[in-house]
């Protein structure tokens, strides 16, 4: 039974997590004295060895990302913190930044150090105002105990760090168009190569991390390597945030090592809710192909799930038991990917309107067969001939459930209409309560 | 009618954050809302002029971002996520009864100007399903009933607060205002994780019982 590693979330219960003095309380701002003392490319080297990867969804190694940066170019340089959580299902970074914004900051002042940048910025989705307060006052406090603004801890580095809210678009999340709306634009992607590290914000060199990836680092650097190391599996090391939502008993956030299986996350929080039984679930958010029960034993890791046939994304493990239609759950997806679509390409724009006008019917049971082989020809024109990866999300649950769950879709043809009693789905006993 | 100086003076310390002026288009666009309550006229020409830029430009920004508005919003604006995993969960049922309670539609406002509501996609609160959302703070695992109940204080004056967040709920323009970047002094408030943030580190502390 692998055992749950609180790292990030070791300190969420106490009630001033939040503050300096809280996060300092418990050894926070030590890592930073620490990297200030070893040379950048020494820190560089250590996230590297040490094997973290990107938590943001594609798994990247952060030391690697970290070395592409040009040194010596006589350019700005930059760290760009993606707190746009915006994936459905996704639900970590936001208790964590609200939990301990500090350990946020203190990895980007080692990040930014580590890549030779002197101005970082945070991009936070614009959804959560109290998430954003919390950031806001740990960055103010931060510059009054002289961790950020000139001569940080009286080592000769100066680092500014700016707090921005997003406006509510997924697509943002996406770290090229997150570039172009720090720049003032509409949020669409760019093309590359020129990759960020060359070419990123204001065309300079830039790296762009998920929250969870730069939060761990102050762990890694007061810990060392072989610390991090004995966590997790051969190339998938060190703790992570597992979210889990849905029909379980005991929804919430379980900090264990990659590799942890769904059968043990469940058996912790107290199993699917009483007197039901899984159906499908997504590992990592709802642009990872679906499991089913038949998954409950796959190493939940960058290699375990690939070989599976889906992704670990950002670990978002949404539960859905057998009250719960396939077809209504995926065609909400739809909706999302439709409405998400940044309109730039038009395989993604025109073709996610198409998948959700042939999903309303199948739903409303006037699908066939035929329409079946129509809607997985059209995923095929999207997935692969987009500009970005939102459209290959939009089709994943598409193509997963129709794997899975063919008969389904037809069963709503056979029944003119959704079978499933919606109530029956909800938590709630009788509508209206 | 022209902004203040004061707020003037503002929109000036919000482009200062920034290496280059056009950054600050973001929290420009927070502030009017926060000032206005939604993108206005005024406001689009005012961001073009201290920004050096046309005002088709800053409408281009401004209408690719859902939380910026073309109409104003009630003083209370109530997001109920309808993705996949809180509809399922109930967030359908309750959008449902909010409508007929309100008898008003997606993106509308009711006549006192107190209530208008939207229908959100996924909030990152999913372990807190069914969410909703007032004025972007938190209200956990709603019920057609709670949300009912949450409307009708918000318009008596007397809203519930939320769930994580201050102990007194803001106005949907007052919390505009901190996403422009203003401090409220208010993030000492609220608890630090809600319960099901803290389930694993509890299952953990107890040695890997609930
Ligand atoms: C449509 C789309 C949405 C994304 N949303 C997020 C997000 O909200 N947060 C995030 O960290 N990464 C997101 N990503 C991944 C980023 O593009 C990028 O890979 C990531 O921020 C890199 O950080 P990491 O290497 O630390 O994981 C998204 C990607 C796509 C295609
Ligand atoms: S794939 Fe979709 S989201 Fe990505 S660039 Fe094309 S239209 Fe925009
Ligand atoms: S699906 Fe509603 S908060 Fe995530």
């Amino acid at each position: 039974m692998t055992k749950l590693t609180p790292v990030l979330s070791a300190h969420w219960d106490e009630k001033d997590s939040f503050t300096i003095e809280g996060y300092k309380r418990v050894g926070g701002y030590k890592a930073v004295t620490k990297a200030l003392t070893m040379e950048p490319d020494a820190v560089i080297q250590m996230i590297k060895d040490s094997g973290l990867r990107g938590r943001g969804g594609a798994g990247f190694p952060t030391g690697s990302k970290w070395g592409f940066i040009p040194q010596g170019d006589n350019k700005e340089h930059y760290l760009v913190v993606n707190a746009d959580e915006s994936e459905p299902g996704t639900c970590k970074d936001m208790p964590l930044l609200m939990a301990n914004p500090h350990v946020l900051i203190e990895g980007i002042i080692i990040g930014s150090y580590a890549i030779r940048a002197n101005h970082a910025f945070i991009y936070l989705r614009g959804e959560v105002v109290h998430v954003f307060r919390r950031v806001q006052q740990a960055i103010e406090d931060a510059y009054k105990a002289g961790l950020l603004g000139k001569n940080i801890g009286g080592k000769g580095y100066d680092l500014e760090l700016t707090l921005h809210a997003g406006a509510g678009a997924y697509i943002c999340g996406e770290e090229t168009a997150l570039l172009d709306s720090l720049e003032g634009f509409r949020g669409q992607p760019r093309l590359r190569p020129p990759f960020p590290a060359i070419a990123g914000l204001y065309a300079k060199p830039t790296v762009v991390n998920n929250v969870e990836s730069i939060a761990s680092v102050p762990a890694i650097i007061n810990n060392g390597i072989e610390w991090f190391q004995e966590m997790g599996t051969e190339k998938s090391k060190g703790f992570t945030l597992y979210s889990l939502s849905g029909h379980v008993n005991n929804p919430g956030q379980f900090e264990a090592p990659l590799g942890i299986t769904l059968r043990e996350i469940l058996e912790l929080a107290g199993g699917i809710r009483e007197g039901h039984q899984l159906k499908f679930w997504t590992p990592g958010g709802s642009s990872t192909p679906l499991f089913t029960d038949q998954h409950l034993d796959i190493p939940l890791d960058y290699e375990g799930v690939s070989a599976a046939g889906s992704m670990l994304g950002t670990k978002a493990l949404q539960i859905f038991d057998e009250t719960t239609c396939v077809v209504r759950a995926v065609l909400r997806w739809s909706e999302f990917y439709k409405h998400e679509s940044c309109g730039k390409c038009t395989p993604c724009r025109e073709g996610t309107w198409w998948l959700v006008q042939m999903l309303h019917d199948l739903e409303a049971g006037k699908g066939t067969e035929a329409d079946l082989a129509k809607l997985l020809d059209l995923c095929d024109n999207i997935a692969g001939r987009s500009f970005c990866a939102l459209a290959d999300g939009a089709v994943a649950p598409i193509i997963s459930s129709l794997k899975y769950f063919r008969d389904e879709y037809l069963e709503h043809q056979r029944n003119g209409g959704c079978p499933f009693d919606r109530v029956a789905s909800t938590i709630f006993k009788t509508v209206g309560v | 009618m022209k902004f203040t100086s004061e707020q003037l003076k503002i929109m000036d310390s919000i482009i200062s954050r920034y290496p280059r002026s056009r950054s600050a288009i973001m929290p420009l666009l927070h502030y009017v809302q926060a000032i206005d309550g939604y993108v206005t006229e005024r406001g689009i020409e005012t961001i073009a002029e201290i920004l050096n830029l046309a005002t088709a430009e800053v409408t281009a920004v401004s209408s690719f971002y859902t939380q910026y508005r073309s109409e104003p919003a009630g003083e209370y604006h109530v997001g109920v996520c309808i993705n996949t995993l809180c509809a399922v969960m109930g967030g359908d049922e309750i959008y449902e009864s909010l409508t007929d309670h309100l008898g008003i539609e997606n993106h509308e406002t009711t006549k006192d100007g107190k209530v208008s509501i939207e229908r959100i996609e996924c909030n990152a609160a999913c372990d807190y399903a069914p969410v909703v959302m007032v004025n972007w703070e938190f209200y956990d695992n709603q019920t057609p009933q709670s949300v009912k109940d949450l409307v009708d204080s918000a318009r008596a004056g007397n809203p519930r607060p939320p769930t994580r967040g201050p102990s007194k709920l803001r106005t949907w323009k007052e919390n505009s205002e901190v996403l422009a970047g203003l401090n409220d002094g208010l993030a000492h408030e609220g608890v630090s994780a809600g319960s099901a943030s803290l389930l694993g580190l509890q299952i953990s502390k107890n040695g890997g019982r609930q």
